[in-house]
């Protein structure tokens, strides 16, 4: 599904540059759930923007369910994150005057189906995180758990093939974070592939497998026992 | 071409952030309104004065006589030298390839009447180039022809205003009015941009009033309309050069100011097109400035509303926007709001200037307005100069990089 060699990513900060991942060899089989997780400054999220395709590594390689991908131009890249890549993000990133339908339907604009698919296919995956009747309201008309379940929806709207998370429940208490959890890992039940990054350990151990990362290396890569969120709920 | 999909977009976000949409709206629609007002305003300027040298030719040059104020060739001071028509011939002859146009010109003062109608007037008594000098426009009939020169036929020219106060309601063309108790014929009836008295003016053959009046060969003033080719200094030489030989002709002292006066138009002439060149500078001035101020002033707001998008375009580009796809919606909401608000400032602009016409003749400004070219010019410019003013931060905007977008902040 998913298999990285070697990244290297450095910043530059001012005169000097900071070198963020200093080698990560990562892959990832279809059907598997990561938490990557490491304090702040760890290169966690840099890791996660470079799988995103949201931003590029200086060197190595990364190949995403057979493309190798390098050297994108923009519209590539675009239609690239359109097509395999969902992302969840912790401040929801909804955008404001769009109501939540709209706001599901928006990936399928751009994959450029018609206005009648959109709306079926956008109310079908509200349906899915059960916000059919909140379709018609703005985001801030929305609780936190729900705006994180429109996003959900919109993520999955396009079908991809990874869904990426950014610290999903980072905004959300512990109950609704949970609650999200819960529908994640159902998803994941149903074969989607997940990566997510946190720094929550409850969160991480309801993943199947941890990546933690300390000053840009893998310093731990092991598979554990689900812990499942419903039980809280 | 026409993307259902893409214009739903574009009036949402107008829609939804409407505050936005009327700020950068106002801007526009008040840059084009001052432009309309300010140029209407300039135009009208303008106007007023192109009217006020429209009256006769401006390549005009008049001849009047006097007195002579000093002694000549043992020829006394105080001696009255009058212009004749072998004064006239003699010009023509003489200065033929520099003269466009000529006339001798008899003065009077008539009463004229028509049935019970009775008002007296200023008669002119001309050769029939004396039209294009006094730029006379034949509303009915004709003007005096050479056959009425050589005929020294009684027909009579009437201004517009002559004709309202003797003829009321009945047509001139053919009638016979009385000038002085002599009946003539009238056939033709003008107007004149001059103003009101140059339309209660009778115009008849100088011949004709040479016979009745003395029977004479005398003539007021001989006009002159110099070649138009000539530049102002060949224009003034040329004037000066008639001045000296009418001198000599006359036997009047060189340094006499008052026995033969030529004015000439060529210096007012050149004055004149100075001031209307000025006008001209100032009124583009006025345009240009107003268009770059309005240019300025989407700028801005352009740069704004990126950056007020910033995190928008970043959750775009995330779910798979094309940066093309990013300018495009930027750009068409730009146009579609400048042409809009370009459009609104228009209408108000015009509708102000249509207001303001009667209160603005009273400060000599005539006519203020914008021609329909110059309006749909403006707003042309005022669209493509928001497409150029939205397309460098549209495009800034489409290199956003997403994650720099969405930094939670």
């Amino acid at each position: 599904m998913l298999k990285i060699n070697a990244l290297h990513k450095s910043y530059a900060i001012g005169e000097s540059s900071l070198h963020v991942l200093k080698g990560i060899d990562l892959s990832v089989e279809t059907g598997e759930m990561v938490a990557i997780m490491g304090s702040s400054g760890s290169g966690k999220s840099t890791l996660l923007n470079i799988i995103g395709m949201l931003d590029v590594a200086d060197s190595g390689d990364y190949i995403l369910d057979g493309l190798p991908i390098e050297a994108l131009t923009e519209k590539k890249a675009a239609v690239y994150r359109n097509k395999f890549l969902g992302f969840i993000f912790q401040s929801f990133n909804l955008i404001n005057y769009k109501n939540a339908l709209e706001n599901v339907a928006l990936p399928l604009y751009y994959q450029g189906l018609n206005r009648k698919k959109r709306q079926e296919l956008a109310l079908f995956h509200l349906e899915k995180v059960g916000l059919t009747n909140w379709s018609g309201h703005l985001p801030k008309e929305l609780s936190g758990g729900q705006k994180q379940r429109v996003a959900i929806a919109r993520a999955l709207a396009a079908n991809p093939k990874l869904l990426l998370a950014d610290e999903p429940t980072g905004a959300l208490d512990t109950k609704t974070s949970h609650e999200i959890m819960a529908f994640i890992q159902q998803l994941n039940d149903e074969g989607k592939t997940i990566l997510m990054v946190t720094h929550e350990e409850d969160i991480a151990g309801m993943c199947k497998r941890i990546v933690r990362l300390r000053d840009g290396v893998i310093i731990e890569d092991k598979k554990v026992n689900q812990v499942r969120a419903s039980q809280y709920v | 071409m026409f993307d259902a999909d893409l214009w739903r977009e574009i009036i949402q976000s107008i829609n939804k952030n409407r505050t936005r949409s009327l700020l950068s709206g106002f801007t526009i629609a008040f840059a084009i309104l001052l432009f309309t007002i300010l140029f209407g305003v300039a135009n009208g300027l303008q106007n007023t004065f192109n009217a006020t040298f429209a009256d006769d030719a401006i390549n005009l040059i008049s001849i009047y006589t006097g007195r002579t104020s000093k002694a000549n060739n043992g020829l006394q001071a105080g001696r009255r030298i009058r212009l004749k028509n072998e004064d006239f011939d003699y010009i023509e002859k003489e200065f033929d390839t520099k003269i466009q146009h000529i006339t001798g010109r008899v003065n009077r003062s008539v009463q004229a009447s028509f049935g019970v109608e009775t008002n007296s007037y200023p008669l002119r008594a001309v050769h029939p180039e004396h039209q294009f000098l006094e730029k006379t426009i034949m509303l009915k009939g004709r003007y005096i022809n050479q056959n009425d020169i050589v005929n020294r036929t009684k027909v009579a020219v009437i201004g517009r205003l002559v004709e309202e106060d003797l003829f009321l309601d009945k047509d001139p063309i053919g009638a016979y009015i009385s000038l002085n108790k002599v009946p003539y014929r009238v056939v033709g009836v003008f107007r004149d941009d001059g103003g009101d008295n140059e339309e209660r003016i009778v115009y008849t053959p100088v011949s004709t009033a040479q016979r009745i009046y003395g029977n004479n060969e005398y003539l007021n003033q001989i006009k002159i309309g110099y070649d138009p080719k000539m530049d102002y200094n060949e224009a003034l030489a040329f004037g000066n050069t008639l001045k000296g030989k009418l001198k000599k002709r006359f036997n009047v002292a060189k340094n006499d100011q008052r026995a033969v006066r030529v004015r000439n138009r060529a210096e007012a002439a050149r004055n004149a097109n100075l001031i209307s060149v000025s006008l001209s500078i100032i009124i583009l001035v006025i345009g240009l400035g107003t268009l770059i101020a309005g240019i300025v002033g989407i700028s801005n707001i352009m740069i704004f509303i990126v950056k007020e998008r910033t995190k928008e375009i970043g959750i775009r580009k995330a779910l798979g926007a094309s940066p093309k796809s990013i300018v495009t919606i930027i750009l068409t909401e730009t146009i579609v709001i400048t042409a809009i608000a370009g459009y609104i400032g228009l209408l108000i602009g015009v509708a102000v200037l249509k207001l303001a016409t009667p209160i603005l003749e009273d400060y000599f400004i005539k006519d203020p307005g914008v021609s329909n070219t110059l309006v749909l010019g403006a707003t042309m410019s005022l669209i493509l100069a928001g497409a150029i003013a939205g397309y460098i931060p549209a495009k800034k905007a489409s290199k956003i990089k997403p994650i720099i977008a969405l930094r939670n902040d």
